[in-house]
Formats: structure tokens, sequence, C-alpha cells
């Protein structure tokens, strides 16, 4: 299986990754996606939009990285991250990971297991800009917490 | 070598990168890390608390006592925040 891993400025269409890992296949019984999307509001004040830094190359190998991780931990048939940078204004698109296995456990666990990851790993970095200004988003140790169960068990 | 910095941390430096020989006393990212904070003001604030600022040894992360001997790419971050 050859992950297809993407970083990229424009939007991305849900339906045509899934079509594009699941076409011509009939191994696959299951396909998990999340989708993460920039929220209007962050911590109660309306944002204009996110402006999502990231540092290129390490953001690659380090998803690439974290694909391995997975398909070495469940049966994986395929799998797609997608994440933009640049500007995204609320309602828009921010991350895609989409899954693929025979059953259904292996594409959920896996699915959650690289957001989890690309959360608190992937060098990525969220600025909001408000009437008041512009932010950069703290991390939260939520994330962090949410990615040490995959090691703590 | 190729020194990298991101978000807050471009910014409090004032550039997104440079090219920086250290001292050959300075063997960790830690070091590396003190020795920097002391090159001026924006450094300094980059620096403040060093606990908090991540670092990357060719593109893969590292903790403060990584070696940098052999490093060709060095880059400091704030925690990160994608997805």
């Amino acid at each position: 299986m050859i992950p297809t891993i993407r970083l990229q400025r424009e939007r991305f269409d849900v339906a045509d990754e899934i079509a594009a890992l699941t076409r011509g296949r009939t191994d696959i019984g299951a396909v998990v996606t999340f989708t993460g999307i920039c929220r209007a509001d962050e911590g109660g004040e309306p944002i204009a939009a996110l402006n999502l830094e990231h540092y290129p190359e390490m953001a690659e190998a380090e998803i690439g990285r974290h694909v391995d991780m997975a398909r070495s931990r469940w049966p994986l048939l395929g799998a797609t991250v997608i994440h933009r940078y640049g500007r995204i204004a609320p309602g828009e698109d921010i991350v895609l990971v989409v899954t693929a296995s025979s059953h259904r456990e292996a594409a959920f666990a896996a699915a959650e297991f690289l957001m989890d990851y690309l959360k608190t790993r992937a060098p990525f970095w969220k600025q909001v800009e408000k009437e008041s200004g512009k932010s950069w988003v703290e991390a939260k140790t939520a994330d962090d917490k949410a990615a040490d169960r995959w090691t703590s068990s | 070598m190729k020194v990298r910095y991101f978000a807050w941390v471009r910014e409090r430096v004032g550039k997104a990168e440079e090219e920086i020989d250290p001292p050959p006393d300075i063997a960790t990212v830690g070091e590396f890390v003190a020795w920097l904070a002391q090159r001026g003001e924006g450094y300094a604030h980059a620096f403040e608390n060093p606990k908090v600022v991540r670092s990357a040894i060719d593109k893969t992360h590292v903790p403060a006592n990584a070696r940098i001997k052999g490093a060709s790419e060095i880059a400091f971050f704030p925690p990160m925040t994608g997805g």
C-alpha cells in the first residue's frame, strides 16, 4: 500500500479522495474519514480566518512516519492524509484523514491515531485573525493526552 | 548549519532562517539554545522559556540533550497546533 500525503493551499474534495483510494479495489471493506473544519470562533470571540504556517519538508516526513506507524499497528489497505496551509476561512476544511481496511475496527483506530499525532507532532501552527488582531493558537494539553494514550497502553 | 524558525519563534527572532556556525564547545541543542538567546533582544525573547520551544534536527523531533554534531538543519518552533 502506498499512502497519499499532500500538503496544499487548495481545498480538497472528500468524495474524490475516497474514490481515489477505493477505485478498482474489492478487498476494502471499510473506509473511515475525518475532516477537520475551521470554526468561526476561538475562545468565544469571532474569527475572520486561520493562517496556517508549516515546515513543509518536516511535515511531509513526520506524517509519513506516522502513517508507517499506523500501518505497523493495523492491517491498513490504504491511507490518505491531506493538510492545508495558508489562509483558511471559517467553514472551510483544514485537514483530511482517510483510512481503509477490510474491517472497520482497524480503519477507525488508525484514523484516530493519525489525527491525535497530527495534532501534536506534525509541524503546523495556527494563527487566528480576529478584529482585535492576530494571535497564535496555544497547544492544548488535552491533545497531548490524546496522543499519549497510544503509547501508554 | 542552516537554522530555521517557525511561528512566534520566527516572529520574535525576526527572520525565518539563517546560516550559523556554532562555536565548537556547543554540543547539544540545549546549549545551542542558551547560546542563541544571548545573540540579541529578539533571540532572548524567543528563547526566554526554553522548555516551551521545540526542536528538530534534519526534520526529526529531538530533545534538548540531542547532539548537534553533523546536523545540516536545525529548527526551533512552538508546540504544534495543526490538525
